[in-house]
């Protein structure tokens, strides 16, 4: 391979790995957090122990999570100087501001926060105990807000100048590049996508105790009761977040394609311009190659994407890439993605997330509660609960069997379609690493040499592979555990004051490493 | 004062908050195994740093991120040019950043003898290492017209960045050791008193020599004040922990850290990275520095925050004030 090219190869490797990597436990720290704080919000309000339990169960498993997603983040903030010194250089004055406020405003709050609580079941008074795990919460998504505004700002450059002298962008609008319409609708994507992965996660692993409970493998009835409650709540969740990944993504996908039309186009591989525009669900032979033998398509679909109704025309990969080859100099094929990548990636993304918002949708329906119910139907709140189809008919063995199967199966989908969806959404925009001011060929850091970046390469990835096996180990082995039903909440609310009594000092701690 | 001198003082403090902060931790992960004779005085350790060790790491985030927004191109030359150390930073703050939320997730021996092991060199390797860094930034490395270091990796080991190392290693796990004496109680309380005695007499000939050298090398006024605060505080500190009063001694061996800290970057400005190729290439707060309205933008942000974040920071360290001694550690930590 030329030089160069395995220059900017390698560095975009390392940059996808540990991106995607970290992003694989961001969207459950995000959602997890919001669900165990109103997890605990509803123990705190009723004293009920089904959520006491719930809370501890689904924050043990916040905990290991967020313990990778904190330090697969420090990789993050390092990366841009030691890969990407070029980029770095040119575009910080404008993108070091929100990775700044990120660190300043939402790191801090999180990490600090997060603290307390781990800690402070024992020191801190309930409510304000409550409050930290609240405040973690509220961290996460400024955290996510952060640095999408300035993921945004990659993809849709605003608020800026070139300066004359220097050549580099220059920040000349900040609440241009923290408000335009690309970071909101990016903010509401990802974020109700995160809420959809924590939902199924929550969904599979209820699903999993309800099964065994059901099958009388297991006779705790209190574990039922948290397991039961988290199921409803999961689903609830899914059901909600799904409908509105769907809703932005349908936003983002117009705000794209007026400002990436490219992406719109590479993302379907419409390589010639349409009028009424088709929706490719799936097709058959080399979506590279200017033609696809088979295909699977509904009419006018794309158009509707792209413009809110069923019948206007829609660039192809072709018209546009000659488009930018006008504005911008060079070859049309300079301008063309990959197209494989970007045509499966966006289906991917919609096929796996979506496919657990219906799950979800059914399962919502199926384990409803007792009001829909006949009576000799209902199930007490610390049994597993009959999948019913009707009002008095309940789903055959079989169907329930792979009901709660589909559940433990669809866990991870999301998280399958969070990865797809960016990786669509970073290799859509090559060749530009930001959007029509700086290719990605130019961003690399110069005097780093290709051996140096193989062993930064070969390094994060072995360790990450280690810190998978490890992390996912012990999420299953507690996971699979369920909650610990012998535990009970502290036996009086401690005061901030701490402590008085020197019987009290010498209490072990609730919590210790 | 110009706003990029402004700036250049916020990102000292930034780093000196880290190094207050996270020196402690350092400190108590290496104490972990000279001080700690077994698994519940190491949780006991370990433990006093539980609930902040994450905020405190947050510190270099934020000195990272906010060097990026101010000074791109210190940032940029930084990152690239120290490559490998970094890496090796990175990998370290990774591995301990599980080690402490892992470790007790298990409780077979190996597991976590395993994850101790990690602790321990985990916070050695950066103890160390920042100081190698640090003492070449100081010294100045070999950076082109493009403000690109084109050293080699052999070059960032000379005597003076490696005294450096050694020096940071031994006063961070002298600071721990005073942080422990103030956060532990019984036996152990007595032992961190004793292993500070001897740290801080090694501190204090290795801190000398370093700044003293650096102070020879690239010093002023101002840090030769400085140099001078830090070798009181540090005599202070040693004099405070002989007499058992273990909050002077703590202040005062954090105030070591400060002003030792505070002299390199005093005796680096106006430059942020000195070339030793050609002084005109070297990176100062002018030519590497942001735009006015992004450093304004920046100062606005951290005027309002950075209260904050020292307000419940604090806030944190006063819930968890408590000693914390062998009997308060649970007998397992999991269910
Ligand atoms: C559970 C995950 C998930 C699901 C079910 C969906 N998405 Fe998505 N999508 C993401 C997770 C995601 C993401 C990973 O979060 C991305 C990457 C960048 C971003 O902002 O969100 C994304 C990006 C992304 C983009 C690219 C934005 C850009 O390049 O700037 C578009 C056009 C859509 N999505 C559209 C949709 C549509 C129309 C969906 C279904 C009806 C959909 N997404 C479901
Ligand atoms: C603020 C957030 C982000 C920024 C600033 C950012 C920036 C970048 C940069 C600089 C590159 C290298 C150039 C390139 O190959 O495109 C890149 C590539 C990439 N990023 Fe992002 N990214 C962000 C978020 C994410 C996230 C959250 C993910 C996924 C989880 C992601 C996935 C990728 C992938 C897969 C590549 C490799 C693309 C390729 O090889 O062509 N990015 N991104
Ligand atoms: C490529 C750019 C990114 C950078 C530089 C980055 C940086 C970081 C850092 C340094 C941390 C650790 C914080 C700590 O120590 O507490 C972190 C965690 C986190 N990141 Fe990222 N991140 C990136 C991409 C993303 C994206 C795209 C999102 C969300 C959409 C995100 C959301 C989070 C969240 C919610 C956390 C907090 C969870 C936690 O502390 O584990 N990050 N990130």
């Amino acid at each position: 391979m030329d030089l160069a090219v395995a220059h900017e190869t390698i560095s975009r490797w390392q940059f996808g790995i540990t991106t995607v990597y970290h992003f694989l436990f961001v969207p459950l720290t995000i959602s997890l957090a919001s669900i165990v704080a109103g997890l605990q919000t509803a123990w705190v309000r009723t004293g009920k122990e089904k959520y006491f339990h719930a809370t501890k169960f689904w924050g043990k498993l916040f905990l290991i999570n967020i313990a990778m997603g904190v330090v697969t983040g420090i990789v993050q903030e390092f990366q841009f100087g030691m890969n990407w010194s070029d980029y770095s250089r040119f575009v910080g004055d404008v993108f070091g501001a929100p990775l700044a406020m990120e660190a300043l405003i939402a790191f801090f709050f999180e990490s600090t926060f997060i603290g307390l609580w781990i800690f402070g079941w024992d020191r801190l008074p309930k409510k304000v105990h409550l409050a930290c795990i609240w405040l973690v919460a509220i961290g996460t998504s400024l955290s996510a807000y952060f640095i999408l505004a300035a993921n945004s700002w990659m993809q849709h450059p605003v608020g800026y100048r070139i300066d004359p002298e220097t050549g580099k962008a220059q920040l000349t609008d900040i609440v241009r590049v923290l408000t335009q319409n690309t970071t909101v609708v990016q903010v509401f994507h990802t974020l109700t996508a995160a809420f959809l992965t924590g939902a199924a996660f929550v969904v599979g692993i209820a699903s999993y105790h309800l099964w065994r409970a059901k099958r009388g493998k297991e006779g705790d009835r209190k574990r039922t009761a948290a397991m039961r409650t988290s199921l409803r709540v999961g689903l609830a969740i899914a059901v909600v977040a799904g409908l509105g990944t769907a809703i932005s993504g349908d936003t983002l996908g117009k705000v794209m394609f007026e400002q990436q039309p490219m992406k719109m186009a590479a993302a379907e591989a419409l390589w010639d311009t349409q009028a009424p525009a088709p929706f490719s669900v799936f097709a058959i032979g080399d979506v590279t190659q200017g033609h696809n033998s088979v295909e699977l398509e509904i009419p006018g679909i794309l158009s509707f994407l792209a413009h809110n109704d069923f019948s206007s025309s829609v660039p192809g990969i072709n018209d546009t890439a000659a488009a930018e080859a006008a504005k911008y100099g060079g070859q049309p094929e300079d301008y063309i993605p990959n197209i494989f990548v970007t045509y499966w990636g966006f289906r991917l993304m919609i096929g796996f997330g979506m496919t657990s918002f219906v799950a979800a949708l059914i399962g919502l329906w199926t384990t409803r509660r007792t009001f829909w119910l006949a009576p000799e139907h209902r199930t007490g709140e610390d049994e597993p609960p009959k999948l019913m189809l009707t009002k008095k008919r309940e789903m055959n063995v079989f169907f329930t069997r792979w009901s709660w199967r589909i559940g433990i199966l669809t866990m991870g989908f999301p998280l399958v379609a969070n990865s797809f969806g960016w990786i669509f959404t970073e290799m859509g925009r090559q060749p530009w690493v930001v959007f029509g001011l700086m290719r990605t060929r130019d961003a690399v850091s110069p005097n780093v040499t290709v051996g140096t970046q193989v062993v930064g390469l070969a390094t994060l990835t072995a360790l990450y592979a280690v810190l998978a096996v490890i992390e996912v180990g012990l999420l299953a082995k507690y996971a699979a555990a369920g909650p610990d039903t012998t535990e009970q909440p502290p036996a009086k609310d401690p005061t901030l004051r701490g402590p008085s009594d020197d019987e009290d000092a010498d209490q072990p701690l609730a919590f210790a490493y | 004062m110009h706003l990029h001198d402004l700036w250049f003082v916020l990102i000292a403090v930034l780093w000196i908050g880290y190094f207050f902060l996270e020196g402690f931790d350092f400190g108590i992960g290496i104490l972990t195994r000279t001080l700690a004779r077994d698994t519940a005085e190491r949780r006991v350790l370990i433990n006093t740093i539980g609930p902040v060790w994450d905020g405190n790491e947050v510190w270099l985030l934020t000195a990272g991120g906010a060097t990026f927004a101010a000074f791109p191109d210190w940032y940029a030359t930084l990152f690239s040019g120290f490559f490998v150390p970094l890496l090796l930073i990175l990998v370290c703050l990774i591995v301990r950043g599980v080690s402490f939320e892992y470790r007790h997730q298990r409780s077979g021996e190996r597991w976590q003898r395993n994850w101790e092991l990690a602790i321990f060199w985990t916070s050695l390797l950066p103890a160390f290492l920042w100081g190698v860094a640090f003492g070449n930034i100081v010294h100045g490395v070999d950076i082109d017209a493009d403000k690109n270091y084109v050293g080699t990796l052999g070059d960032l080991l000379n005597p003076y960045a490696l005294l450096g190392g050694l020096t940071t290693l031994v006063l961070f796990t002298f600071h721990g050791a005073v942080f422990a004496s103030l956060k532990t109680s019984g036996e152990i309380r007595t032992r961190a008193r004793a292993q500070a005695t001897v740290l801080g007499l090694a501190t204090a000939v290795l801190a000398l020599v370093f700044l003293v050298w650096t102070q020879a090398h690239s010093g002023n006024g101002w840090s030769l004040a400085a140099l001078v605060v830090a070798v009181l505080a540090l005599v202070g500190a040693l004099g405070a922990n002989r007499l058992a009063r273990e909050g002077w001694a703590f202040a005062l061996s954090g105030l070591t850290i400060v002003a030792a800290v505070g002299m390199l970057f005093l005796s680096l400005f106006p430059d942020v990275m000195p070339s030793t190729l050609d002084p005109a290439w070297s990176l100062t707060v002018t030519n590497a520095s942001s735009s006015p309205y992004t450093l304004k933008v920046m100062t606005v942000v951290a005027l309002v925050f950075t209260p904050l974040v020292l307000l419940y920071q604090g806030w944190t360290y006063w819930v968890f004030r408590r000693r914390i001694g062998v009997q308060h550690i649970p007998a397992a930590a999991h269910h």
